[in-house]
């Protein structure tokens, strides 16, 4: 057992063993450290201005992946290196995305920057990424900025962001590569006592048994909904499992029949399975929060904690996912969709926690399909998610499996439009006119900030509509506004002639 | 002054943002950033969450006083001066005294050992209040006669009448949202105590005067008592106008009750919920014109939801009206504007100050009647320009650059290839049946100057060292926007040093006394201005000194690169200010300026209240999803007029930027408040500003080739704080064209902002409409827009 967290900054290994079971990273830097470059825009992880960077073995390489410090747990740090936008510049030299934003007018007040710096240095040293506009706001959908209007950020991004990394943090990453390694002993880690204490299990048998003495400790795995418990609630927890050192929990596997998403495994984990799965999910997957909440943010935990903020769970849920679950008693299997009993809770008993998430691949005589409505297009929570998995028979629907969110208190399946489909064929919607007509009494929608009860009733039937214009054959560029990335400087007006 | 240009060697420059390396290391220190002094407290603000407005009946603070950490507890009682933290009319309590008016008014304040223990003992309070009704829009606050200013109104000859007459009549209702301000860093002030009850007030504020003020005045002290400093804000759009007094305020009487340093930063949920916002309006409009599109005649009404207090009402409203014209001649006019009081939070500046609900008032009048005779909105929009004979405003005042409108327009309509892309929108929509394509070309033409006569005047104090490096300070702001840096590159130039040499200093009310908020796009009209009388005074006196040492004409007498070339002779700066301090002349001065020409007088409303105009042009092409109402903007261009830009690349970062935010404001921007007057989008989670990816994938932004303002401004440019705000209205009405493309010769019922939720329920209305025109014996759909004929 271990009673402090480790981890790197500027080279040197942190050992802090008075870790307040609820404390921030923003917390630690700022009023702890006195490291006031990295700001608190919001306390709630939607403005990125609080961004700092988080390095990480992932399959024995260092990636650098930008996290809301407001809303990471201090403990969240053990094994990793933390990088803040003071740790950039080398002897008065400017970091390469430090240079290019300054020398492209990329700050005025200046307050977001150092926010878009620690994103921009992530997307620096990220393998792999096109050299695009599409790639950079995609990058940048959770950093927001009021002063600039985007186009110098997006431009000192293009220009400083696509070269091969060649940093102070390459040079060095071979040597922080085997600290990380070291820093990674398998021990359990608990700092405080019984009443209140912050504790990160090393394995599952560690986790059923700390969990099994403490049911009233709150298990966290990306703290992207917690943390605001903790900042805007002021909530009490005086007990908290992290569980991101759990070994093998963060498994993402691909099969033929399907993926295996582990309950830790981060929405950035599991992205690129999710699109293999299907090009609508990854879609999806990349307007899920933000490059800082996939980063933390799990689908075990989204599922667990029974968020209302959930866009996955429907398209999981019209996939036919299945959910796995244990505790001291044993493990069990649900289909997701039973998971979710009333507006904030869950079938998940004292102890019982989440474990992993099978999400079947559609078959081959199947269609998928899924749109998110929501204000903003990027890091927005959707008015209304609509999920479709249409089974054909030549044109002919077979079995269809409807989910959507926004439409009730949990995420929820369109019954009535399912069976009504059974029958109708893609290709005439003369034949969809039962199903359009049973969803607007599969549910009663309620109006809020986010969208009126009519909005959300008209828009799931559109929905429905478009996902079997699509299944009928009408291109997607004929039914979307995004989706097929434009070509930069161009009109799309081209594309219609 | 026109032969200037050729021999400048800083002024017109891009340098870059003077913070710009220290914002991208983390090193630029807002406030809540500076190191605390020893014992610093932490302030919050304490409400009741359940309450919207009705009678305090008691008030239980036994909890919160209780918590350990907690130092004092504030109500109305303690603060020693007077309680109120307005601007002008007396209206904003600092702590609410008996009554609550609105959702989030402060009631009390929490000063603690922490910020967290501060927070947490904040939510112990116990209210018990007895609910009255709340007045909460603008159409109950007008039915029940609730305003916080009177009625206002101006014009031109008979419009009723001349409506009545006019050879085509339209007319309807828009709504049209507010604004949340959304500057990244929150309301924030730190007071430190001085010797003989005195007060040091680090504030986030675009207007340390009026904190120095309040603060005064919320002590009971003299005004020479309070000093109040700002070096930088991170953002404040007119946010921090009036709406960072309360926070100075409490911070200063809770430092003066504990004799410690107080700190108060808001939350951002309080934040959100406490402070003003851009002025939701209902606007009433009805015009009459020819079958050329001509106006002949226009009426206006304009109902502002104020909030609870006057606030900055009386200029934003009277703006909202100066602006109602957008860049069109009305013959015949009545403005008229209702300044409505209700139970929500005091709406206050946001850039462009009321400009741009004026504007797009009348952009969309535009579109109406273009719709309704069937042409091209861009063309009755150039019949109806401002011209050499057609050149008074409503409100009298002559535009005397309607030429640089002319110009500035067809150019943008050449180079945005208008013609040819309207009629590329017009065969994208035939053939496509779920999305559909709008294009629009609006101009701006925005006022610069405070209408607010005594505010146009400001100062500077330029120091010269003997070593030849420069300290500058004036009465401006800076919250980004670049002013710092313009008015260094002024006195820069008229020094001849280069930028290196000129140390900016923090803005303080005790270097640069009495100034006018940096606002009304004015800061670097007015304060870079006041710097060059400055810097021209101290040059004046080193000439004179040199021209009698050397004996040789002050014509030969040049400053440039850090040197004075006398005659043949080259001397550093620092010799020659060396020498001139040895030879005691005065090195230092205080520069006075005040904006010429403006004779506004809102009591007979006549006379001039701008002493110029800037102008630009917008041409917007969006595509909507007729089934989700979903939008995206596909390509801007943007032509905009800043005169002989003082730094191009600053200019152009405040054009993209304004036009940014006022997109954002006309689109996803949305205030929800629910029926019982309660806030609900109070948070970037809920309240959607735009992101990376909403701004156009094309989006192409050019200075106008001006030829200079032709009025003597700082080296004849033009302010660009606020007018590219409004070059957002081509948005608006592009997607305003393209619901109209679903029913041809009906107008659309659109408000602002346009939601996926607007844009579908703007598309339903008009779908009726068009079924209502083909099937024209059936019973017509009621539309609820208030759109005749």
């Amino acid at each position: 057992m271990r009673e402090s967290i480790r981890f790197l900054r500027k080279g040197e290994v942190v050992e802090v063993s008075d870790v307040a079971p609820t404390a921030t990273v923003l917390d630690y830097l700022r009023l702890t450290c006195g490291a006031t470059g990295t700001k608190e825009g919001c306390a709630e992880g939607d403005c990125g201005a609080c961004t700092v960077a988080i390095g990480r073995l992932i399959d024995g390489k260092l990636v650098y992946q930008p996290v809301n410090s407001c809303i990471q747990l201090l403990g969240q740090l053990d094994g990793a290196e933390l990088v803040t936008v003071e740790d950039l510049a080398q002897d008065d030299r400017l970091h390469p995305v430090q240079q290019a934003m300054a020398d492209l007018h990329g700050s005025q007040c200046g307050f977001c920057t150092p926010g878009f710096i620690m994103t921009l240095f992530c997307l620096y040293h990220a393998e792999g990424q096109s050299k695009s506009r599409a790639t950079v706001t995609e990058w940048l959908a959770g950093n927001l900025c009021r002063c600039t209007g985007y186009r110098p950020i997006v431009e000192a991004a293009l220009q400083a962001c696509f070269d091969e990394a060649d940093d102070a943090f390459t040079w060095r990453g071979r040597d922080t590569a085997a600290r990380l390694a070291q820093l990674d002993d398998g021990r359990d880690v608990l700092i405080g006592d019984g009443e209140s204490f912050f504790a990160s299990p090393a394995s599952l048998e560690g986790l059923g048994a700390l969990y099994g003495q403490h049911p009233d400790a709150t298990l966290v795995a990306g703290a992207t909904d917690v943390g605001l418990w903790i900042t805007k609630h002021l909530k009490s927890l005086p007990k908290v499992i992290w569980l991101g050192r759990i070994a093998g929990l963060d498994r993402v596997e691909e099969t033929a029949s399907g993926v295996l998403v582990g309950a830790t495994a981060t929405f950035a984990a599991c992205e690129a399975a999710m699109t293999r799965l299907s090009p609508d999910l990854g879609a999806l997957w990349k307007r899920i929060g933000s490059r800082q909440v996939r980063a933390s943010g799990t689908v075990g935990g989204n599922i667990a904690n029974g968020s209302p903020i959930g866009d996955s769970p429907p398209a999981l849920i019209a996939l036919g996912a299945t959910l796995e679950l244990q505790s001291h008693h044993g493990d069990r299997t649900l289909p997701l969709e039973d998971f979710f009993i009333d507006y904030g809770r869950q079938d998940r008993g004292a102890g019982e926690f989440v474990t992993g998430l099978f999400v079947p691949r559609p078959a081959a005589d199947q269609v998928f399909r899924c749109y998110k409505i929501s204000k903003r297009f990027d890091q927005d929570i959707s008015a209304v998610m609509g999920a479709f998995l249409f089974t054909l028979e030549g044109a002919r629907i077979t079995a269809a499996r409807i989910a959507f969110g926004g439409m009730a208190g949990t995420p929820k399946r369109a019954i009535g439009a399912e069976a009504a489909l059974v029958g109708a064929t893609v290709e005439d919607p003369a034949t969809w006119t039962e199903a359009l007509k049973a969803i607007q009494s599969d549910y009663t929608p309620l109006s809020d900030m986010r969208a009126s009860a009519e909005y959300r009733a008209e828009t799931a039937r559109a929905l429905l509509a478009k996902a079997l214009m699509e299944a009928g054959g009408t291109e997607a560029a004929q039914l979307r506004l995004r989706g097929a990335e434009k070509p930069a400087g161009s009109s799309t007006l081209e594309a219609a002639e | 002054m026109t032969g200037e240009t050729s021999t400048l060697a800083i002024v017109r420059q891009s340098v870059r943002h003077d913070s710009a390396a220290k914002h991208v290391t983390g090193q630029a220190v807002y406030i809540d950033d500076m190191p605390e002094p020893a014992g610093t407290l932490h302030v919050v603000p304490g409400w009741d969450r359940a309450s919207v407005c009705g009678r305090i009946l008691s008030l239980d603070l036994e909890a919160v006083r209780a918590t350990p950490g907690v130092v004092a507890v504030l109500t109305a009682e303690d603060v020693p001066g007077t309680n109120d933290c307005s601007s002008a009319l007396g209206d904003d309590p600092v702590l609410a005294k008996g009554e609550i008016l609105f959702f989030g008014q402060v009631v009390f304040a929490v000063v603690a050992t922490t910020r967290e223990i501060a927070r947490r003992a904040a939510r112990k309070a116990v209210f018990e209040v007895e609910a009255a009704t709340p007045i909460l829009t603008p159409d109950q606050a007008a039915q029940a006669d609730s305003m916080v200013l009177p009625d206002y109104q101006f014009g031109r000859g008979e419009s009723a009448a001349a409506l009545e007459a006019a050879d085509h009549r339209l007319s309807g209702t828009f709504r049209i949202g507010g604004q949340e301000h959304f500057y990244l860093e929150g309301q924030v002030a730190l007071a430190s105590p001085a010797e003989d009850g005195g007060m040091h007030v680090h504030s986030s504020t675009q207007h340390p005067t009026e904190i120095q003020h309040t603060v005064a005045k919320v002590l009971g002290v003299p005004d020479a008592l309070v000093t109040a400093e700002v070096r930088r804000m991170g953002g404040g759009f007119g946010g921090k106008e009036s709406q960072a007094n309360q926070w100075a305020a409490l911070a200063a009487i809770a430092a003066a009750r504990t004799g410690k340093p107080c700190k108060l930063r808001l939350d951002r949920d309080d934040d959100m919920i406490m402070t003003g916002k851009r002025h939701d309006f209902r606007v009433d409009w009805a015009v009459g014109y020819g079958s050329d599109g001509v106006i002949q005649a226009t009426e206006f009404d304009f109902l502002a939801r104020c909030g609870y207090s006057a606030d900055l009402s009386l200029g934003v409203n009277d703006r909202t009206m100066f602006h109602s014209d957008s860049s069109y001649f009305y013959p015949q006019a009545t403005i008229r504007s209702r300044r409505l009081k209700t139970n929500t939070c005091s709406n206050t500046a946001f850039r462009g100050f009321g400009g741009p609900q004026g504007m797009v008032a009348a952009e969309r009048m535009m579109e109406a009647i273009a719709i309704s005779l069937g042409e091209d909105a861009l063309s009755v929009r150039k019949r109806n320009f401002y011209t050499a004979e057609r050149n008074l405003t409503p409100y009298g005042m002559p535009v005397e650059e309607h030429e640089v409108l002319h110009d500035l327009v067809a150019q943008l309509e050449a180079s945005s290839d208008y013609w040819v892309r309207r009629e590329k929108v017009r065969a994208f929509n035939q053939h496509n049946a779920v999305l559909k394509k709008g294009l629009a070309l609006t101009p701006v033409k925005f006022g610069i100057s405070f209408t607010l006569k005594h505010l146009n005047q400001a100062g500077a104090l330029v120091h010269l060292y003997t070593d030849g490096s420069v300290q500058l300070n004036h009465g401006g702001t800076e919250m980004g926007q670049g002013l710092y840096t313009k008015v260094a590159q002024v006195v820069a130039e008229e020094l001849g040093v280069t930028l290196d040499r000129v140390r900016i200093t923090a803005t303080n009310t005790s270097k640069v006394p009495n100034t006018a908020p940096t606002a009304a796009s004015s800061g670097t009209d007015l304060n870079g201005m006041a710097a060059r009388i400055a810097a021209r005074t101290i040059r004046d006196r080193l000439v004179a000194f040199l021209s009698e040492r050397h004996e040789c004409p002050a014509e030969a007498i040049l400053f440039r690169d850090n040197k004075v070339i006398v005659a043949d002779q080259a001397f550093s700066l620092a010799q020659v200010a060396k020498e001139a301090h040895m030879g005691r002349v005065h090195l230092s001065d205080a520069g006075f300026y005040a904006t010429p020409k403006i004779t506004w007088d809102r009591e007979t409303a006549t006379g001039r209240p701008f002493f110029y105009f800037a102008y630009g042009a917008a041409c917007a092409e969006v595509t909507i999803d007729t089934m989700t109402g979903e939008m995206t903007v596909d390509r801007v261009d943007l032509l905009h007029d800043v005169g002989h830009s003082l730094n191009p690349a600053i200019d152009i970062g405040q054009i993209e930027g304004g036009f940014v935010q006022g997109m954002g404001w006309l689109t996803t921007e949305e205030l929800v408040w629910d029926d019982k007057g309660r806030l609900r989008t109070h948070a970037p989670s809920t309240y959607k500003i735009p992101t990376a990816s909403d701004i156009p994938a094309d989006f192409r932004v050019r200075l106008y080739e001006s030829k200079g303002n032709p009025q003597e401004t700082i080296y004849r440019s033009k302010a660009v704080g606020e007018p590219p705000v409004m070059l957002a209205n081509a948005v608006y009405c592009a997607i305003h064209d393209a619901v109209a493309s679903l029913a041809p010769g009906e107008v659309p019922d659109l408000n602002a902002p346009t939601t996926p939720e607007e844009i579908l329920r703007a598309v339903r209305l008009q779908r009726a409409k068009a079924h209502r025109t083909v099937a024209a014996s059936a019973p017509a759909p009621v539309s609820d827009s208030g759109e005749t004929d």
